[in-house]
């Protein structure tokens, strides 16, 4: 009778809704249905009043004054970085490196890790799932260096075909490069099962979990992945900061990726010596203030039982999958067994733009384009699809309101 | 409220008349601001959004703006969201366009931009300022963001007129 105990501690889920401001808005004349959270999720009281009390109150340089606000900065700086650490269970917060997002995150590691490791010949292996960000980065080194970039295929539901990455595996492979949660289809890739097999060729593991962080629990350690990436603005925390996390050994072996303040011991025209882990890998004032609000926000997700957000979360995917599913000429694309609040579609005849337009009219705010990943969108053979993307904030009637504003827009679209 | 509706489609195909009537002419009476000035008065009809995105939506639907042949890379402008072909023709000192694209919405205003500029003299072209966008409330779709490409193709309308009499362009 343990578990239910801390339970108890935590909040229901579906009181998240009032904890953010922005939904209580309207937008064009209607209450604001925000389904666009796989973009960017909106930002909790918590996070928005941590912002504004850091610049109001504690706002200071850090790691350089010895006066008392520089020194309270700098202590609110690592105790987030330390947040961190807990959140995804790294063993040591100097392995967490604070960075501008997800995609400086995967740049750095393709530039540094790859500058030093990456042999021309060799191979990078990527997913037809990928966000442009997890593909360009490696395009980039992979032509500097000479080497190849193969891609995972995935089935008709939008699974990365396993038996096929297997095949690919070889000495040659000196990277695989993954997201964890598809941003276009909500596929949840089996990452755990993806390490395993390349820990018998011993090929590092990066995975771009800028879709995962806010919808479930993600343990580094366990996941068994050399790097992994996320966004603070996809989770509830501020633009422009996210995080890298990285195994020790490769983080001490690698290069520093930019110079400047910060990231040095000492320095002289003749030679600069490094700064250890993790500065080393941050030259320049860092963002401060989002670096601790992003520890707002974690302590924000920490106030639910996640398990109860994942079936919260799972619950709305399923209801919004049924009802949606009846509108005439309406396809889904991403049908994994594993799948986020994410669901892709299109209606017969209509363009996803139109929809877009007419649905924003409504006041319901969702994604439509190739959602930055046009090698998914040419694979499927279309130009795009409408995106609606959920989080812990929405509810069913979020979703009723979609429904009935697409059954709306398609009576005046065809 | 069904019969209203109807009402208001039914001066929305004598609009659509007109506009096929205007644009087969050979010479134009009007000049761009007047022809602004009919849109913003055809627009100040509507009552809500709803109205002015079917009168949008029935341009859209019923010019055919651009011959097939004419739907290749080579006339295409890039949006991120909807894509746009279009086609500039000299005929004697005035510039005529065509164009076309896969979303229904950003057709229909891309009719109305044709129907503004199409058939001007480049001199004109290049110095319309196009104020009726704003003044009919579609601001948004002119916006430089990655959406519906409108921005670039009042660019490409003005870019081509100039080349086209520059003569860095064949007559097409």
């Amino acid at each position: 009778m343990d578990a239910p105990i801390h339970n108890l501690k935590k909040r229901l889920v579906r009181e998240a809704r009032t904890d953010f401001p922005i939904l209580h808005t309207t937008v064009n004349g209607r209450d604001l249905v925000f389904l666009d959270s796989a973009a960017s999720s909106q930002k909790p009281r918590a996070v928005i009043d941590c912002i504004n009390t850091y610049y109001r109150e504690q706002n200071a340089n850090v790691h350089r004054g010895v006066y008392s606000l520089s020194q309270t900065a700098t202590q609110l700086f690592e105790d987030s970085r330390e947040k961190v650490k807990d959140f995804i269970s790294a063993k040591h917060s100097r392995e967490v490196i604070f960075v501008r997002g997800a995609t400086e995150g995967i740049n750095l590691v393709a530039q540094s890790f790859g500058g030093k490791f990456f042999k021309p010949g060799g191979e990078i292996i990527l997913s037809q799932l990928e966000h442009h960000s997890n593909i360009v980065p490696w395009q980039m080194i992979a032509e500097e260096k000479g080497m190849k970039i193969r891609v995972v295929p995935i089935n008709s539901k939008g699974e990365l075909m396993m038996d096929a990455l297997e095949d690919m595996l070889s000495e040659k492979v000196q990277m695989i490069a993954l997201n964890h949660i598809s941003n276009a289809l909500g596929t949840i890739n089996p990452v755990k099962e993806i390490s395993a097999l390349a820990r018998r060729y011993d090929i590092p593991v990066l995975i771009d979990g800028a879709q995962a962080t806010s919808h479930g629990e993600v343990n580094v350690q366990e996941l068994g992945v050399d790097f992994y990436v996320f966004s603070g603005h996809k989770m509830f925390g501020p633009t422009g900061i996210g995080v890298l996390w990285g195994k020790e050994k490769w983080l001490e072996a690698m290069p520093p990726w930019q110079g400047g303040g910060e990231m040095i011991e000492t320095v002289s025209f003749e030679k600069t010596t490094f700064n250890e882990l993790p500065f080393k890998f941050e030259a320049g004032t860092p963002n401060i203030a989002g670096s601790i609000a992003l520890g707002a926000a974690i302590d924000y997700i920490g106030q639910f039982d996640m398990l109860e957000i994942v079936k919260y979360e799972r619950e709305l995917l399923k209801y919004a999958t049924e009802k949606l599913k009846e509108i005439p000429g309406l396809r889904i694309y991403g049908e994994a067994a594993e799948k986020a609040s994410v669901i892709s579609f299109l209606i017969e005849n209509t363009h996803p733009y139109d929809l877009g337009i007419l649905l924003d009219k409504m006041g319901i705010a969702v994604r439509t384009g190739h959602h930055c990943t046009q090698p998914l969108m040419d694979f499927l053979g279309i130009p795009g699809t409408v995106r609606a993307s959920m989080a812990l904030y929405n509810d069913q009637n979020d979703i009723d309101r979609l429904v009935d504003g697409l059954v709306k827009a398609r009576q005046m679209l065809t | 409220m069904r019969c209203c509706l109807d009402e208001r489609k039914d001066v929305i195909r004598r609009i659509l008349v007109g506009t096929f009537k205007w644009s087969n002419k050979d010479k134009f009476m009007e000049t761009i601001e007047q022809i602004q000035d009919e849109i913003i008065e055809d627009f100040s009809l509507f009552d809500d959004w709803m109205q002015k995105y079917e009168y949008i939506i029935e341009l859209g639907k019923s010019l055919p703006l651009i011959e097939e042949e004419y739907k290749k890379d080579e006339f295409l402008i890039r949006g991120c969201q909807s894509r746009v072909w279009m086609r500039a023709e000299r005929k004697g000192d005035r510039m005529f366009f065509k164009a076309d694209s896969d979303a229904i919405i950003t057709k229909g205003l891309i009719a109305l931009l044709i129907k503004v500029l199409s058939g001007h003299t480049a001199q004109d072209i290049a110095q319309a300022d196009l104020y009726f966008i704003d003044r009919i409330g579609l601001r948004e779709h002119l916006s430089l963001t990655r959406s519906n490409g409108l921005a670039s193709m009042v660019q490409q309308m003005k870019r081509s007129t100039t080349l086209v009499y520059s003569g860095k362009q064949e007559e097409n």
